[in-house]
């Protein structure tokens, strides 16, 4: 059986696959996608939340270029929650606790209404090679999907290995296939891979926990969603509770250590330093008597509780136990004991910033495989390497993220260029431009992008327009007024007395002032509607320090411009340690700024770099 | 990378000519000049033979390889005899050869930066040590090139760095199990880190005082015998003087090294109101030269005020002039003419001078200063914000500021711009 020719395959179902299939479709193309099992697509494998600080960040940016992760989990929202409220909007992120269910439904709804995506269920067994190019995926029957690029989002499939104690076993999640034949086919092409893990908690059932004694965890009174489109959660909201461990449970895990999976040294994959196992806590925390534990429910209609914070690969048994040592799981029945994963990934610095795989033409690797955690992360590469493929199968130009303008570019840089050392997780101190890369400001940065690549619903359209006219509106009229420091002393609004007069918009970066405040000076600030003052406020707090950072971005627009000329010969430079100019000859960076961010990259060596790039403009001159 | 090569002595006639030779074809250059080359790192005899000119010279070579010379680079130093004809010769040879050529002003030192060998404040260090005359500037100087400000400069970085993850971990971790509140452990940092860069800025008025000298002016009416005073400093006649009031119009310095500091004596117009706009526009310079002195000498004749309009500050030293003419007055005289009371009075200032030297750190340059001043500027932005609106992101950006700050100070970043005028401050061949 031959399928028609598409666009763009795209293998697998998880969270970069479909942002993937979404993105190829919206850019124009046409799109297959194959996965082993048609209602595992948009499956939610670890924990049932999406967003967070950074995460929340990543999801807005998607949402922004009219992705679909977050509206789906809003849809599928069972509690919101702001994150850092009390601090900064810089650093805010919208968390959403799923029903597993409504998303991956919600997903498959986004997916199976769109007519430019074919569904596929099989199981991809190689690639179609025309003449050394790429053609396509081969499926496992025999079958052909023939296309012009192909997006692999294969997670933590690449030749995956469950631990639970002293046992092992291949597969990608629990129930599913492990796929070798794509690890043969990367090492075959010469890619460097490396070897990850990553751990899940035990799931318990939800009617045997003791609610009562626990501590209650509401959402937000006033919910903050993820997509810019959402207004209010559509289903049911419900509480999450906090449990604490105690001496007991820590006592049973240090007993039984040397029957982890992770500490019975049967690992070689490195794992997150940021996400560790309750083995971890409970050997490098020692002094710490006790730690939180996030009962999560899975969903309205599902018993599923998902225990954050007890990811383990201790025996079945000895998670039994150590469950039942904690306050409130005394008699909690575990319904999937946890396990830890651990499996290949292709090193990203092998990756074009389109993540497009240079080692083979048409090929885009997103998600797990380029050595990141997070549904998050997975849907933003997802959407990077769906869109790019869609382009390039269409003769399009390609759709740089740099840096300076999203988090998804600062993570694609950080990939491409720097690789990875442990599973990749977006954090805000990531980002140079921390204070203008907001979640809030995600559709001021990237929804005219969309716009210019052609990828923007009129509905978004539509309603972005608005929301930016009212902004408009709103900045000059606050910013036509102005007043003097003692005209400000008179109001009770203390500024420094240098006789400057400063007008609406610079007094709102002084923290105390609000547009409510100014209103009471300005009545006729008063008809801002309040979402649209709220907006006004957060993009003028950080005022000067956005200054501050605009001239970095300039200076670091100047470095990532510095062209680094093809096939310079690192090994040529002398002063170059051979450490670095193999790092550099591997990595083969397209700018200084790329450079700069590799591991273990010196002022000295770029300096070298620098007086090499002027002499060959010199000389080309 | 082109082979560069230069004179690392004084052109002219003396002992011994030593020539450097850096680069990848350093090794290539004593095949050229027909001499094997040395075991690494040891001294040996070397005819240097040029295949046109015959013999060049017989030089003691000493080869560095890769990785273990002052540049990084592979090294070669020649040890000609003196004179200029023979270093000359050997010049003439190596500019003959393809990618070589003769190194620009401070090249040696920045290919030592370019390769990690050197980080940038110890090359300010030994720019300084190339150029001190006293005791005291080669002791600072010694300081920045041992390295004694870079190490402090990293370990300020490092807490900065340490500052940075104790305020991310409240912002990034929010909802998650933390180990405890972080941000009174970045408080305490930051205040202790602050006290360590201001009492370094502080120190910097004393180091460039050292780095450029001190100055001390001679101040005093007309014909109170300033210069007499000078000449005697200087043992030589300095200064022109007469018998008739107003002889010294411009200000003529003699410099000093009093215990191991410069110091610059300074001698000035005779401050009275004359209507000769020469004279008046020495005045004009006396004054304002005298007031960004050091120390300030007033000369006074018998029991007259200290001159038109300026009065001592604490350090300055007030003394009657022409102790040979007043015999009765011992303390506290002066006689340029017979040089009674000139020792105490070197004394008096090289006290003075050494106590404010004292205080003086390793750093000791505008630069440094703009990047310690910037530093702490930043940190007070953060110490601030915890005292006020208390937003952590705001904190945070101003302590990534403060460490990009400390970078400037160690040429990490903006590297470029102190580059250029820096190395063309470094004399040739180092």
């Amino acid at each position: 059986m031959k399928h028609c020719e598409f666009d763009t395959a795209v293998i697998g179902g998880g969270h970069a696959g479909a942002e993937a299939a979404s993105a190829a479709a919206r850019s124009g193309g046409s799109v297959a996608l194959v996965t082993l099992r048609l209602d595992g697509i948009g499956v939610m494998s670890c924990n049932p939340a999406i967003g967070g600080v950074g995460k929340g960040h990543l999801v807005r940016e998607i949402d922004a270029l009219d992705g679909v992760m977050g509206r789906v989990a809003d849809g599928a929202g069972i509690q919101f929650r702001l994150l850092n409220r009390s601090k900064g909007p810089a650093v805010q992120g919208p968390r959403a606790q799923m029903d597993r269910s409504l998303y991956r439904h919600g997903i498959q709804r986004e997916l199976n209404s769109d007519a430019r995506i074919t569904l596929i269920e099989g199981e991809a067994a190689d690639f179609v090679m025309d003449n050394g190019r790429l053609a396509g995926v081969r499926l496992a029957d025999g079958s052909e999907i023939r296309s012009k690029t192909v997006v692999l989002t294969t997670g933590t499939f690449l030749r995956g290995v469950i631990r639970l104690g002293e046992e092992a076993r291949p597969a990608g999640r629990v129930g599913d296939r492990a796929s070798v034949w794509l690890a043969e086919r990367m090492e075959s092409l010469g890619l460097p891979l490396g070897r990850l893990k990553t751990g899940t908690p035990p799931r318990l059932d939800g009617r045997t926990i003791d609610w009562e004694g626990l501590e209650d965890q509401p959402g937000d009174g006033s919910p903050v969603m993820l997509s810019f489109l959402s207004e209010r959660p559509l289903v049911r909201q419900v509480s999450c509770a906090i449990a604490h461990t105690a001496a007991a449970a820590h006592d049973i895990i240090r007993e039984n250590l040397a029957r982890s999976a992770i500490y019975g040294g049967h690992f070689e994959g490195i794992g997150p330093r940021y996400c560790p196992s309750i083995e971890d806590k409970v050997v490098r925390f020692a002094d710490k008597a006790s730690h939180q534990v996030f009962l999560e429910p899975e969903g309205l209609e599902d018993h599923t509780v998902y225990p954050n914070g007890i990811s383990t690969s201790l025996p079945a048994d000895i998670q039994e136990r150590f469950v039942h040592a904690i306050p409130g799981l005394e008699r909690a029945v575990i319904l999937q004991p946890g396990y830890a994963i651990e499996y290949d990934f292709v090193d990203p610095k092998a990756l074009k910033p389109t993540l497009e795989l240079p080692a083979l033409p048409g090929l885009f690797l997103a998600g797990q495989i380029n050595g990141t955690t997070g549904y998050e992360e997975a849907a933003a590469q997802g959407m990077v390497a769906g869109l790019n493929a869609a382009r390039q199968a269409q003769g399009l130009d390609a759709a740089v993220f740099p840096r300076s303008e999203s988090y998804i570019g600062v993570m694609i840089d950080d990939l491409t260029a720097r690789g990875v050392s442990e599973p990749y997780r977006m954090f805000t101190s990531r980002a140079e431009f921390r204070l203008s890369l907001r979640a809030d400001n995600a559709d001021q940065r990237l929804t005219p992008k969309a716009s210019r690549l052609g990828i923007l619903s009129d509905a978004r359209r539509k309603l972005f327009d608005a929301k930016m006219e009212a902004l408009e509106t709103a900045k000059s009229v606050i910013g036509d007024r102005s007043l003097t420091p003692s005209e400000g002393a008179r109001h009770g609004i203390r500024i420094a007395a240098d006789g400057v007069r400063r007008t609406g918009m610079d007094l709102l970066s002084f923290p105390e002032v609000t547009v409510d405040r100014l209103a009471q000076l300005w009545p006729e600030l008063g008809d801002i509607e309040p979402e649209t003052a709220r907006q006004v406020e957060r993009d003028a707090i950080y005022g000067k320090y956005l200054e501050r950072q605009l001239r970095s971005v300039e200076a670091l627009k100047r470095d990532e411009g510095r062209r680094i000329p093809d096939g310079i010969d690192y090994s040529a430079i002398s002063g170059l340690s051979r450490e670095l100019s193999g790092k550099l000859g591997a990595a083969r960076p397209e700018t200084l700024g790329q450079a700069r961010r590799i591991d273990g990259m010196t002022p000295a060596a770029l300096a070298l770099i620098l007086a090499r790039i002027r002499l060959s403009e010199r000389q080309t001159a | 990378m082109d082979t560069i090569y230069a004179l690392s002595t004084v052109r002219g006639r003396a002992g011994l000519s030593v020539l450097r030779i850096s680069g990848q074809d350093a090794g290539r250059a004593l095949i050229h000049l027909g001499a094997s080359t040395p075991p690494p790192r040891r001294a040996a005899v070397r005819t240097l033979i040029s295949p046109d000119a015959g013999r060049l010279d017989q030089a003691i070579v000493i080869h560095f390889p890769e990785g273990s010379s002052f540049t990084g680079e592979e090294t070669v130093e020649l040890q000609l005899h003196g004179g200029i004809a023979t270093a000359d010769a050997v010049l003439r040879e190596l500019s003959a050869l393809p990618g070589f050529r003769l190194a620009k002003p401070g090249e040696f030192s920045l290919r030592a930066l370019q390769s990690g060998r050197m980080s940038l404040t110890e090359i300010e260090g030994l720019s300084d040590l190339v150029n001190a005359e006293t005791e005291a500037q080669r002791r600072q100087a010694r300081r920045l090139l041992d390295g004694e400000l870079a190490e402090k400069a990293h370990h300020w970085r490092r807490s900065l760095l340490r500052c940075s993850a104790l305020l991310e971990a409240v912002m990034e971790f929010a909802d998650e199990d933390l180990p405890q509140d972080t941000v009174p452990e970045a408080l305490a940092l930051m205040a202790e880190l602050r006290g360590g860069l201001e009492e370094e800025l502080a120190g910097i008025a004393a180091g460039e005082r050292i780095r450029d000298g001190f100055e001390v002016a001679i101040i005093g009416v007309p014909n109170v015998g300033k210069s007499t005073l000078l000449n005697r400093l200087a043992g030589r006649e300095a200064a022109l003087t007469s018998e008739f009031a107003g002889t010294t119009r411009d200000i003529v310095e003699v410099r000093m090294d009093l215990e191991g500091l410069p110091v610059t004596f300074l001698d000035t117009a005779g401050i009275r109101d004359s209507h000769d706009p020469v004279e008046r526009l020495g005045v004009e310079r006396a004054v304002k030269r005298a007031g960004e002195a050091d120390i300030r000498i007033f000369l006074v004749e018998g029991s007259a005020r200290t001159g038109s309009g300026q009065a001592p500050r604490a350090g300055d030293i007030v003394l009657q002039a022409k102790a040979d003419l007043h015999p009765d007055c011992r303390q506290g005289a002066v006689s340029g003419r017979t040089g009674q009371g000139v020792r105490e009075m070197l004394e008096r200032v090289t006290r003075e001078l050494s106590g404010r030297a004292a205080a003086a750190g390793a750093a000791s340059r505008e630069r440094h200063r703009a990047a310690l001043s910037a530093s702490i500027g930043s940190l007070n932005g953060a110490i601030a914000e915890f005292g006020g609106a208390g937003r952590h992101e705001v904190a945070a950006e101003e302590i990534r500021q403060a460490t990009r700050d400390l970078e400037i100070l160690l040429g990490e970043v903006d590297i470029e711009h102190v580059l250029d005028d820096l190395f063309s401050s470094l004399c040739i061949g180092k």
